[in-house]
């Protein structure tokens, strides 16, 4: 179950992203202005969704964001007050939730306790226009594809928590739905086995070419798992993108402060030429360069956001346009990298992380506590935002 | 001494003795003292003679260690079988019907809010304020031939069926339909709680998932919500059944007289015949014959218990 790291890069490689296969699809599923509310409270508001066949979708937020209500209009289980939901052509909104081409995977995993994994998987086939041997072969095919074919006969108290979560993921697959839906897929699971049941989960998700839809407010596993994914706040969807569009090109503090973690200016437009704007950063007490957005003008104000691991940390002071002097004020070593956070003459604190790419002692490091450094980015990484 | 020092010794003290021993103890001395005690005396009078002395019963004489008289009696009279007939059918009949609508009942409660559910449980339990002997005769008089219940079901009785065959009453007194309808009354609370309480813990994803998978809500009933409440119907029937069977009160009061009871036979015997050894013949032929299935029940639910869990291992 647990493999060695070194495969998972090897295995990434191996399936091709769908997105990038898909793109010139009609989109698979739409989900055209749909909003849920229950009483006062709007648990969905508006939403927009369009996703290709194939994908693995992520639905990205925390709690209370309204990620697993739009899942679960999606299964049928909750009516849209408002909107239409379309899969593969079909409107679906009015159907019940045994009449949609689509499966569940819970984040209980739900699976029936009264009955063996070979049952639990079994359950919805008969359901299906299929022979007795037909069915048997789709759940040997289907436990074969968890790697479970030697607990057929166990009862799902009887099975670990990891061996449960593939239960109800083949259990899930065995009709061969058009759509899956996966509730918090990994939540309950310790992180070591959640890092190998990613990658099982994207190969699962290669061979069968079934459309995921997962639901999740862990980041990196949004990050790593989808072809693309969907950060939601409030019952709205803030953006939608791949991982990297979503964390190198936020567009709002919201979703750059909600993906990874990120250092926010206060800061004033100067001017702005091509692609690159000066920036008056109080709080830095610098006048900086950013790569620019549409629709600057000087003396706008404005958000300059910079991610910890995009700033270089020094003694001297560096080349180049955008060089910040600080204190160390605390530093955490992680092993592989070092959490810097400095203090600013301006009295704010700023969070760098430094990779430690060469093997140094005690005594050695590029800065210790009360050290005077200098800080620097490229323009290129410094994100502007509106709001 | 410090405070937290102190306490550690008196716990310490505590282990010991052997106090927590004592503590689970307790409902096994409980058991022993109010149950198991009495039992063995029942059971030790039934194998006595009768005799015309205070108490009215004695060892020895013709049988010097046991007189198995009273149980040859139990199956030569047939008043006895028949006795026990009626009263395990009332019973039976009773644990259906309380069954049949405690279940609905059960169910409702765990879907609805948790505001209404308080009040609706406290609806279930209230009866339970007021005597239970007050709320028999409550129903004696609702189903004595002059009441309006009486009249209001006479009534739609006459509209339904053609005019020749109107009564003027529903005779419901002294009948086995009162007994029944008075135990099912009377019992429903303690077939609804238990069931609630089992009903109450099972995870509705379960439903979700049975639902999700293609199962309408009727098959997701049948599939998932009754096997899963199987201990709930067992834990409601036997606290229905068990003490239906035995009932006194009810078929005394708007039972027939030409159709015995076990409880009032026991009662019978014992007060009125003053004969202690038949009476306690009576008792522990019914305590054997409410146990023992459950016993063997018990028994081999936990053999498949066991085995499901060797396999696993």
């Amino acid at each position: 179950m647990s493999e060695p790291a070194t495969n998972i890069g090897a295995k990434v490689a191996q399936f091709p992203r769908a997105a990038a296969l898909a793109e010139k699809e009609p989109p698979f599923i739409r989900v055209e202005g749909v909003t849920k509310r229950f009483g006062s409270f709007t648990a969905v508001s508006s939403v927009n969704l369009e996703i290709r066949k194939g994908e693995i979708f992520s639905l990205l937020g925390g709690s209370g964001c309204g990620k697993t209500t739009l899942l679960r209009m999606l299964a049928g289980f909750e009516d849209p007050t408002e909107g239409r939901i379309f899969i593969d052509g079909q409107d679906m909104t009015d159907l019940p939730p045994y009449e949609r081409p689509v499966n569940m995977m819970f984040q209980s995993y739900a699976l029936f306790p009264h009955m063996t994994v070979e049952k639990n998987v079994a359950y919805g086939l008969k359901h299906m226009d299929m022979t007795a041997s037909q069915r048997a072969d789709r759940v040997r095919e289907m436990l074969a594809l968890v790697q479970l074919s030697d607990f057929s006969h166990r009862k799902p108290h009887q099975i670990s928590g990891g061996q449960r979560q593939r239960v109800a993921l083949a259990r899930a697959l065995a009709k061969q739905p058009k759509l899956l839906l996966l509730d918090e897929p990994l939540a309950a699971l310790d992180k070591k086995l959640r890092e190998a049941t990613q990658f099982e989960l994207m190969d699962i998700q290669d061979k069968t070419g079934t459309t995921f839809i997962v639901v999740t407010h862990d980041q990196e596993e949004a990050m790593t798992l989808s072809s693309r994914l969907a950060v939601m706040d409030k019952g709205r969807i803030m953006q939608t993108g791949t991982a990297t569009e979503v964390y190198e090109y936020p567009n709002s503090k919201l979703v750059a402060g909600f993906i990874g973690s990120i250092n926010f200016f206060e800061a004033t437009i100067r001017d702005v030429r091509d692609d690159v704007a000066t920036v008056d950063a109080p709080e830095l007490g610098a006048t900086v360069e950013a790569r620019a957005i549409p629709g600057l003008s000087p003396g706008q104000p404005i958000t300059l956001a910079i991610r910890p691991e995009k700033l270089t940390i020094s003694r001297s002071k560096p080349e180049g346009p955008n060089a910040i002097s600080g204190k160390v004020r605390d530093l955490a070593y992680f092993g592989k990298d070092s959490l810097y956070r400095i203090e600013l003459p301006s009295g704010r604190v700023l969070s760098i992380n430094s990779v430690n790419s060469r093997r140094v002692g005690e005594n050695e490091r590029v800065a210790d506590w009360e050290d005077a450094v200098w800080l620097s980015f490229d323009p290129s990484s410094a994100i502007l935002l509106k709001d | 001494m410090s405070l937290s020092s102190r306490s550690a010794r008196l716990r310490k003290w505590f282990n010991r003795r052997g106090w927590i021993k004592i503590t689970i103890a307790t409902p096994y001395i409980w058991l022993a003292l109010f149950f198991l005690l009495p039992f063995i005396i029942v059971m030790a009078m039934s194998f006595a003679t009768r005799t015309p002395t205070a108490p009215p019963f004695s060892f020895g004489g013709d049988h010097p260690v046991m007189n198995t008289d009273h149980y040859a009696r139990l199956f030569s009279d047939d008043l006895y079988i028949r006795a026990y007939l009626n009263s395990i059918g009332n019973a039976t009949l009773a644990t259906l019907m309380c069954l049949m609508i405690g279940y609905p009942m059960a169910l409702g409660l765990t879907r609805v809010s948790r505001s209404w559910r308080n009040v609706l449980l406290m609806l279930v339990i209230l009866p339970f304020w007021t005597s239970f002997l007050l709320r028999v005769y409550a129903w004696m008089g609702l189903m004595g031939t002059n009441s309006w219940f009486n009249k209001l079901l006479t009534g739609a009785y006459n509209w339904i069926v053609p005019s020749d065959m109107a009564l003027r009453y529903i005779p419901m007194m002294n009948t086995g339909f009162a007994v029944v309808l008075v135990t099912v009354y009377s019992y429903l609370p303690f077939m609804i709680l238990p069931l609630y309480a089992n009903l109450e813990k099972l995870d509705i994803s379960l439903n979700e998932a049975a639902m999700d998978l293609g199962s309408k809500p009727f098959q997701v009933f049948r599939d998932v919500t009754l096997p899963l409440s199987v201990p709930g119907i067992i834990a409601g029937s036997l606290l229905v059944f068990i003490p239906a069977s035995g009932e006194l009160i009810i078929p005394s009061l708007v039972g027939s007289s030409s159709r015995p009871m076990i409880g009032r036979v026991i009662s019978d015997e014992f007060a009125s015949a003053r004969d202690w050894p038949m009476a306690s013949a009576v008792a522990v032929a019914l305590l054997l014959l409410l146990v023992v299935p459950l016993m063997i029940y018990t028994y081999y639910d936990g053999k498949a218990h066991e085995k499901a869990q060797k396999e696993a291992t």
